[in-house]
């Protein structure tokens, strides 16, 4: 198996890996760097359990190969909050009983974060537009969806 | 020394704790990891030396195995071993099945040998360094199939032209016939009956969104494996895999942590983990699989597949319905596992929420060319329900009558509670009527016909259905003798420990597998209450591990049932500990037990002097470390396992009677849904959800289970679908072409809530969380309204996506065929 030597900033840290070429990005993430918080769900891009930030957008890490995230920076679920810590996003999440088993959580909080970065006060209906690549199995939605539409009324 | 007290007793009478921490909604305990990715799954579990496991599928949905050749895999670099059938063959032996003749003379091995009976059947394992290795090698193992004729109609397979299983001879798992009262009187002396030829309840599941998986570890020391997994149901596990690994059962050792959804799919995992086990033990390393998406929807667990045919049904003049009868044939997939259970799980609830006093079930399951099903959220209860709720609807329509006034008129009324069923179970408390009334007024049901004529301006189909529901809990597994009377099962039971440790600590294990449910926030308010300390000081270690020795033979999350007998058995391990403490702190304080009180996390006498009080610590260290003064005949351990066995009395195997379960959570569904005549889409407009599950023990937990289940059964109302082709390929086999709801497809949900406190129950709560299907059964009653002003089609299916309702608009007749009124 070809391998490449690639260069990447993960959570604010340098990395160089000799990754397989064909590895994907989320295999990368979780088998490598051992950031287990990012997850798989689905073989197809659907699920969004994957979802980390590449260079601030949010993009579906079992849809890229590790090769091409050379160069950039990622962010993972374990970077969203400093040490200890937890975000407005994620104290909302336990607040309004958003999560259940906690599997598609990493990736809805990288969603949701990238949606509130771009646009701070969301109403209902753009958080489920920016939520829809993302699958939850356990709670309607119903609770996500508050939670991130009252961390936008918060900071208002 | 400080030893683990067991303590087994029947039921305790309900009692309900003073207020407390029950019933509030406090922030769930687990999150805090969940949130920051620093849950763990089973999939983040390492080992050194650890290979990757792929399995071999079959492209057939039926064919003989030729041969199989492993040689090009192994001769891979980084390839560490394989294993076949044949292998299977000689170290195990066939799974146990829980089947009468013929369905009990099947063989169900771990991996196909000589014939593959599905298309995604597992015939080969690989084991390599990588995932992606281990899947290369997969595809190089050349396996040569001749097929043989596919069964992909349960109704087909019925007639035995060709045969699944040898061993069995016929296709017929099992089959029986379910009589109670006297229908044939009760349709005799009816005013009308209405007769529905056939009505079919579709194949699905709930898909968790982590697919199933294990890293094995195998000891040969000790001859143990420990399995790191997502199973839910350990205790049922390992009866299976114990006797076909020719080992004891404790010589399996289950652990889970944190696990991705269930749902009741994660039960039937025993065969893919007996060939970890032997590829564990064959390579000497740790093994691990994790199952891709289209693996889980191909080849693991889907929910039953019901038809009922020939119903009839008794109504008086007056729409009060006597009784019916039916035909139901299950199809339960190339392999019976969990089956032939769902041919009786669903007489739990065996007339709905209804008075029928005569109802006859000719109950017939047999296997065909596809997945395996396996319990699903709403088991088998969920079919029935779907039944009974559409011979209401139905019977509404053909007769003119009121579908709110005819629930009414025929639902068991609250003052008949507790209930007996006609096959004696017992419905322990509820008020239909009124849980209907709250979806009624939370839909604003009194302005349905404006809406209708609105939505009618707009080109549009407004309809408007109810779902009537009971989410049966904590099972009989007496039951399964009704199947089967050779069946050594009966009753039912859960563990857990509660310990005080050296520094005051709380410790909790529980016997359950929770999977999302916040067991660890829910047992640790009842703790909280029992021991007087506050949640955070209360411990309650993540997921099960045989280890803790703290489970039961029937441990595990399913059934709706860990209200009862989970925290039956938390509320019995901490009231024996609260005994304790308070002995102990008499003893210290020099005080009658009596005067002890237990609160803000000390033991002091009740309004005695500041300094008579022990915080927990001192109690917890008293025992564990500074015990030289403590008197020889005074041993207390502050540990403390309890085991919760409901009581239900022996089943009657003659009249198919007993008590099957012991509580019933009513959920009344409403739905309003909007319909594009020109395409066949369903909008659901409005919903409701009212969901009754006795004292709630933390009622945000309780509104997202609703949540949840609702989500399930509206995705199966109107998209979810695992279709077949003639060939037996699965035709949905990945989130592409299973489409389940997103956040954009769900309906704004409106919640509402009852509290009828189960008599029978510990705390007074009812299992809840599965649900009935209320959206299922609510969503096809309003299509069938909507269709009423366009040519009165009868929705005869469970599924209705859009080209399914279209059809139904082109063509009503043909689903009017199905149907005939007989009055007299």
């Amino acid at each position: 198996m070809s391998s490449r030597t690639i260069s990447l900033e993960v959570n604010g840290e340098a990395i160089e890996y000799d990754v397989p070429a064909r590895r994907l990005l989320v295999h990368f993430i979780r088998d490598d760097l051992g950031l287990t918080g990012t997850h798989v769900g689905c073989d197809t891009g659907n699920c969004g359990a994957c979802t980390v930030h590449l260079d601030g957008t949010a993009v579906k890490s079992c849809m890229l190969l590790a090769v091409q995230a050379d160069g950039s920076r990622i962010a993972t679920v374990e970077g969203l909050a400093g040490e200890g810590e937890l975000t407005a996003l994620q104290r909302a999440f336990n607040e309004h009983h958003a999560l259940q088993c906690g599997y598609c959580t990493p990736g809805m909080l990288m969603s949701a974060t990238a949606l509130l970065e771009q646009n701070p006060h969301p109403s209902e209906d753009e958080v489920r537009v920016a939520l829809q690549g993302n699958i939850c199995r356990c709670t309607g939605y119903v609770n996500i969806v508050e939670a991130v539409v009252a961390v936008g009324e918060d900071t208002a | 020394m400080s030893t683990t007290t067991t303590t087994v007793t029947e039921q305790q009478p309900a009692r309900r704790l003073e207020k407390g921490y029950i019933g509030q909604s406090i922030p769930r305990r687990e999150d805090k990891r969940l949130v920051q990715g620093l849950g763990t799954f089973f999939d983040d579990v390492r080992r050194h030396g650890m290979g990757y496991v792929h399995f071999v599928r079959s492209p057939y949905a039926h064919a003989k195995i030729i041969s199989i050749d492993v040689s090009k895999a192994l001769e891979l670099d980084g390839v560490y071993g394989t294993i076949t059938g044949d292998e299977v063959a000689i170290h195990t032996d066939p799974f146990f099945e829980m089947s009468v003749e013929p369905g009990g003379n099947i063989k169900d091995y771990a991996l196909a040998v000589g014939r593959v009976r599905h298309s995604g059947e597992p015939v080969a394992a690989v084991c390599a360094a990588t995932r992606e290795l281990a899947r290369d090698a997969a595809d190089l193992v050349e396996v040569e199939y001749d097929p043989l004729p596919v069964l992909v109609d349960a109704a087909e397979s019925l007639k035995d032209e060709t045969i699944l299983h040898d061993d069995a001879g016929s296709n017929t798992v099992w089959s029986g016939v379910f009589d109670w009262g006297d229908v044939d009187s009760a349709l005799a002396e009816a005013d009308h009956v209405v007769k529905i030829e056939r009505l079919h309840f579709h194949r699905f599941s709930s898909t968790p969104l982590e697919c199933a998986g294990a890293l094995v570890e195998y000891d040969k020391g000790t001859a143990e494996w420990t399995l790191h997994c997502n199973h839910q149901m350990p205790g049922v596990g390992a009866i299976w895999m114990a006797p076909a690994l020719r080992t004891g059962i404790d010589k399996l050792r289950f652990v889970t942590q944190d696990i991705g959804g269930g749902f009741g799919n994660k039960i039937c995992l025993h065969p893919q983990y007996v060939v970890l086990c032997l590829m564990a033990r064959k390579l000497g390393r740790p093994v691990q699989w994790t199952e891709w998406r289209t693996d889980q929807h191909t080849a693991n667990a889907h929910g039953n597949e019901r038809t009922f045919m020939d119903i009839e049904v008794g109504v008086m003049a007056d729409g009060t319905m006597t009784g019916f009868r039916v035909r139901a044939l299950d199809d339960c997939g190339a392999f019976p596992r969990y089956e032939p259970l769902g041919c009786i799980i669903w007489a739990q609830v065996t007339p709905g929420l209804y008075g029928w006093r005569n109802i006859r079930v000719d109950f017939t399951q047999v296997c065909t060319n596809k997945s395996p099903v396996s319990p699903n959220r709403g088991y088998s209860r969920m079919q029935h329900l779907w039944l009974t709720e559409r011979i209401i609807d139905i019977v509404a329509t053909e007769l003119d009558l009121d579908p709110v006034e005819i629930r009414k008129k025929n639902y068991v009324k609250t003052e008949q509670m507790p209930y007996e069923t006609p096959n004696g179970c017992f419905y322990d408390s509820g008020d239909y009527a009124a849980a209907l009334d709250i979806a009624l007024e939370l839909i604003d049901h009194g302005s349905i016909e404006e809406r209708r004529k609105e939505a009618a301006s707009r080109g549009k189909l407004l309809g408007f259905g109810i779902g009537s529901t009971l989410d049966s809990g904590t099972n009989n597994f007496g039951q399964s003798t009704l199947l089967n009377p050779d069946l050594q099962f009966s009753g039912n039971n859960e563990a857990a420990s509660v310990k005080l440790d050296i520094f005051g600590e709380v410790v909790v294990t529980l016997g359950t597998v929770p999977q999302g449910q916040g067991h660890e926030t829910t047992s640790s308010q009842v703790v909280a209450d029992i021991l007087g300390c506050s949640p955070e000081q209360v411990n309650v270690r993540r997921g099960h591990d045989t280890w803790f020795n703290s489970h039961a033979g029937f441990s595990g999350t399913y059934a709706s049932q860990f209200a009862f007998t989970g925290l039956g058995a938390v509320k019995g391990a901490a009231e024996l500990l609260r005994g304790e403490m308070v002995q102990l702190a008499a003893a210290v304080l020099q005080a009658p037990e009596e005067a002890i009180e237990l609160a803000d996390g000390f033991a002091r006498i009740k309004d005695g002097p500041e300094e008579a009080a022990l915080p927990f610590m001192a109690l917890g260290a008293i025992v564990n470390a500074n015990n030289a003064f403590l008197p020889p005949d005074f041993n207390p351990t502050l540990n403390h396992r309890y085991v919760c066995r409901p009581y239900f009395g022996m089943v009657d195997t003659e009249k198919k009677t007993g008590q099957l379960t012991l509580t019933y959570a009513t959920q009344i569904h409403a739905a309003v849904v909007e319909i594009d005549p020109d395409t066949g889409v369903v909008d659901v407009v409005d919903y409701a959800a009212v969901d009754d599950c006795g004292i709630r023990i933390n009622p945000q937990i309780v509104e997202g289970q609703v949540h949840g289940a609702t989500a399930h059964a509206l995705g199966a109302a109107l998209s979810e679908e695992f279709v077949y082709d003639e060939e037996g390929t699965l035709l949905t086999s990945n989130f592409y072409d299973y489409h389940v709801p997103h956040a954009l497809d769900m309906p704004p949900l409106k919640t509402g809530s009852m509290e009828s406190p189960s008599p029978v129950a510990p705390l007074g709560a009812k299992g809840m969380g599965e649900g009935g299907g209320g959206g299922i059964h609510c969503v096809c009653s309003a299509i069938q309204d909507a269709l009423a002003s366009a040519g009165k089609a009868i929705v005869y299916t469970s599924c209705n996506p859009p080209h399914r309702v279209w059809s139904m608009l082109q063509d009503p007749e043909a689903t009017r065929a199905n149907v005939s009124v007989e009055s007299r």
